[in-house]
């Protein structure tokens, strides 16, 4: 059965936003990826399997190896997602900044 | 303004839960005072051109704010805080929730933990806010709503429904 994943689900774990990040510098595979964990070669390549699932990876054969990257255009979903929030708060702090500045002005005079 | 005052944010969508950590360039009683005294908190927490009008505020265990965010066309959205545990000057948790102007709770709300603290004229301020549903915290974007914002949360309809 094909199981259509959420990519926020993908990157609720700490290994997979760790296999992430890795894979953003470069293309890997599967055995360079587990190298620098300390958990076993099957439970990278079942972090590896949900991340192809939600699409935010994908792999290429290269020779006799598959190859990891990461898909960029999926990332930037999270990013406009999150960028909402972000944007609402940096909105409020920036005015925070301002407030502080004026009050700051006025104990000084 | 200083620009290099860190601000980080992130989205745990499964754990339904934002962390914000952001530094202010101000000693800590007044950061504390910025976000505990509502003559204060009224001048900032609403993003503009909306604005923050505080009906009251307890600020003490059990005690609550009562507000609303007012649209430029004066529409206002009610919300109430209840505070559930302070440290002054370092910590505070309250339990937010959205409500009629008649101050009745729509639930769920959100707890929402502060965590406080100064280095060299420099405050941390580190905010957890849990969700207990998703879409409560896609409601929280609607509270900081201007015109700029309704492209982005057709964009995120979008992307929820994909």
């Amino acid at each position: 059965m094909d199981i259509r994943r959420d990519v926020f689900q993908a990157i609720a774990d700490p290994t997979r936003r760790a296999i992430i990040a890795l894979i953003a510098l470069q293309a890997m595979t599967p055995n360079a990826i587990a190298d620098n964990f300390n958990t076993s070669r099957q439970s990278v390549s079942k972090h590896l399997r949900v991340l192809a699932e939600c699409e935010l990876i994908k792999q290429e054969q290269q020779g006799r190896e598959i190859y990891y990257s990461l898909k960029i255009e999926k990332m930037k979903e999270i990013d406009s997602w999150l960028n909402q929030f972000r944007e609402i708060w940096e909105t409020q702090f920036n005015q925070l900044d301002q407030v502080l500045l004026n009050i700051q002005k006025q104990t000084k005079n | 303004m200083e620009k290099n005052l860190l601000f980080d944010f992130t989205v745990d969508k499964a754990a339904k839960t934002v962390y914000i950590t952001r530094e202010f360039a101000a000693d800590l009683p007044l950061v504390w005072d910025a976000f505990t005294k509502p003559e204060i908190l009224d001048q900032w927490v609403a993003p503009k051109p909306w604005t923050s009008k505080t009906k009251y505020m307890n600020f003490e265990v059990g005690g609550k704010r009562f507000y609303a965010m007012v649209s430029p066309e004066g529409q206002e959205r009610w919300a109430i805080q209840e505070y559930t545990s302070i440290t002054p000057k370092t910590h505070f948790k309250m339990y937010n929730a959205f409500s009629d102007k008649d101050e009745n709770p729509e639930l769920p709300g959100s707890e929402w933990e502060y965590n406080f603290s100064e280095q060299n004229g420099t405050t941390k301020v580190s905010i957890t806010i849990f969700n207990e549903s998703l879409d409560r915290l896609e409601k929280m974007i609607e509270m900081g709503f201007n015109e700029g914002f309704k492209a982005s949360l057709k964009n995120l309809e979008q992307l929820l429904e994909s």
